[in-house]
């Protein structure tokens, strides 16, 4: 069933890699500002970042999406300057309003594992960049940084999962991505409807090893000796 | 005195920067709010039309009992159960037999990678559709289950793990059996270990309980769909309200959470090294 409809099947997990790409980079840009603000020695940015992250982190995605899916448009927040085509890919409104939301709430849980990378460089070492004399630009760029983004390795590959996985939220709204392929397919075809559902639960298996492969691999690279 | 060990104290030209970017990050937020609001504001989102039903009674009673506390009742259960689901797949996991072990591990692999959503539609169709409420409800709480559970096992395996190794073997030593070994020795130390993580996926689960929109099966998010499909179509003020409880569920959750550690477990880490983090919180 899922072979007879391969085409479409591609065209869904499409979307699905549209969706999670574009956000994920997007979401990785905004969470590193988010944790320079946070971990800055500006007051008023700390807070403001870290009332961010404790709002937009405790929010269900669904809820933020709904807000620019649902609440955008009765408030001219539409995105309709989006409206391309990529092959089989419309990235119209929907599509961009889903890569928004998913932006906006990603963007706060890498900000959280960069911070945590950044408390898992020991004191020692701060300390001792200071100690030599280094102003705050250079302990972060030659000691901190290097480090703590290699300790965030692992935790930044898990939310980067959890945002592929995300990508299904935005499907329940509207985007015809992997998910909503799947229940308009089962809808269609009761009968085949397990079948249906493990081939593209394997798909999602299967991307998502591939991802932790991946971090596993920059993981073991760029480990650092301690 | 230093803020932080990343900086030194700042010198007055230092200050004065700091200063300037205080002005401007108020002033780029406060333009934010501003544009937010004068947004809002054009498109009629203030008026009192839109925003009745969170002051009359009836819609009131309407978040609370078919709102929030459906979203908690989904959100125990789901975690309950997702605590059984993780004690027996994560010691599974860590089994001397390999006909044990394989299945457990492909079990917790194959419900950590699915998605919830995928997973709640197939139970939803090939079980609760036909059985009303009461079908809605478990499918959310089964799909949530299965996804948590899995995690949870994971979690629990690595807190066993983490158990000093001579604690088993003294246990051993003294004559104890294998389930005496993981129930009285093993698994209480390990939960001590892994109650932040554990706590942590109830924040996990309670927000996942949104997705039950999905299957209607209740809660908040089913609950906001009824109000803005009303007479109102305040679909804005209703998504900001309805997100604002979730949001206030969550960091109630937290708190209690946070309680819970101090009580049980104490403040101090097993392994307490001076992070760089820890530093700042202090200062």
């Amino acid at each position: 069933m899922v072979w007879d409809n391969r085409g479409d099947v591609a065209t869904a997990f499409s979307y699905t890699l549209v969706l999670f790409v574009t956000s994920g980079i997007l979401s990785l840009v905004m969470g590193t500002i988010l944790a320079a603000m946070r971990v800055g020695p500006v007051a008023v940015m700390r807070w403001a970042a870290s009332t961010y992250v404790t709002l937009v982190r405790n929010t269900p995605l669904l809820i933020i999406y709904m807000f620019f899916r649902i609440g955008g448009p009765k408030i001219d927040l539409k995105f309709t300057w989006v409206d391309w085509t990529i092959g089989n890919v419309d990235l119209d409104t929907y599509v961009a309003s889903g890569i928004v939301a998913l932006t906006v709430y990603t963007s706060t849980f890498v900000c959280e594992a960069l911070r945590s990378g950044v408390n898992a460089v020991p004191i020692g070492q701060a300390e001792a960049a200071r100690a030599i004399g280094m102003p705050f630009a250079g302990t972060m760029r030659h000691v901190i940084i290097p480090q703590a983004f290699r300790a965030s390795v692992p935790p930044l590959a898990s939310v980067q999962i959890a945002l592929l996985k995300n990508t299904t939220v935005i499907g329940a709204l509207g985007v015809v991505e992997a998910f909503t392929y799947m229940y308009e397919l089962t809808n269609d075809n009761a009968a085949a409807r397990i079948g249906i559902f493990l081939s593209f639960a394997a798909i999602f298996v299967v991307l998502v090893e591939l991802l932790s492969f991946a971090a596993n691999r920059l993981e073991r690279r760029w480990s650092v000796a301690r | 005195m230093s803020a932080s060990v990343l900086f030194d104290s700042p010198g007055p030209r230092t200050r004065a920067r700091h200063r300037g970017y205080t002005v401007l990050t108020i002033l780029v937020i406060a333009a934010i709010i501003a544009y937010a609001a004068i947004r809002l504001g054009q498109h009629g989102q203030f008026e009192y039309s839109k925003w009745e039903p969170f002051v009359t009674p009836k819609y009131i009673k309407a978040i609370i009992f078919k709102g929030i506390l459906v979203t908690l009742q989904l959100a125990l259960f789901s975690v309950l159960f997702a605590v059984v689901f993780g004690v027996v797949f994560g010691i599974g996991k860590l089994s001397e037999h390999a006909w044990v072990r394989w299945p457990c591990w492909a079990v917790v692999e194959f419900f950590r990678a699915v998605p919830v959503l995928l997973l709640m539609v197939l139970i939803f169709f090939m079980w609760g559709i036909s059985r009303g409420d009461f079908g809605e409800f478990w499918t959310v709480v089964a799909a949530l289950t299965l996804y948590n559970g899995a995690v949870l096992a994971e979690v629990f395996r690595a807190g066993i793990l983490a158990v000093p190794k001579g604690q088993g073997e003294a246990a051993y030593a003294i004559g104890m059996r294998k389930s005496q070994v993981m129930s009285i020795v093993l698994l209480p130390q390990a939960a001590k270990i892994m109650l932040p993580a554990i706590l942590s996926q109830c924040v996990v689960a309670l927000k996942d309980t949104s997705l039950g929109y999905v299957v209607t099966a209740g809660g908040l998010s089913t609950v906001a769909k009824e109000i803005y499909n009303g007479r109102f179509s305040n679909h804005v003020p209703t998504i900001l309200v309805i997100g604002a409880i979730y949001v206030l569920l969550n960091l109630i959750l937290t708190m209690l959470a946070t309680l819970a550690q101090k009580k049980l477990v104490g403040e101090k880490k097993v392994l307490d090294v001076p992070m760089v983090g820890a530093a700042e919180a202090k200062a």
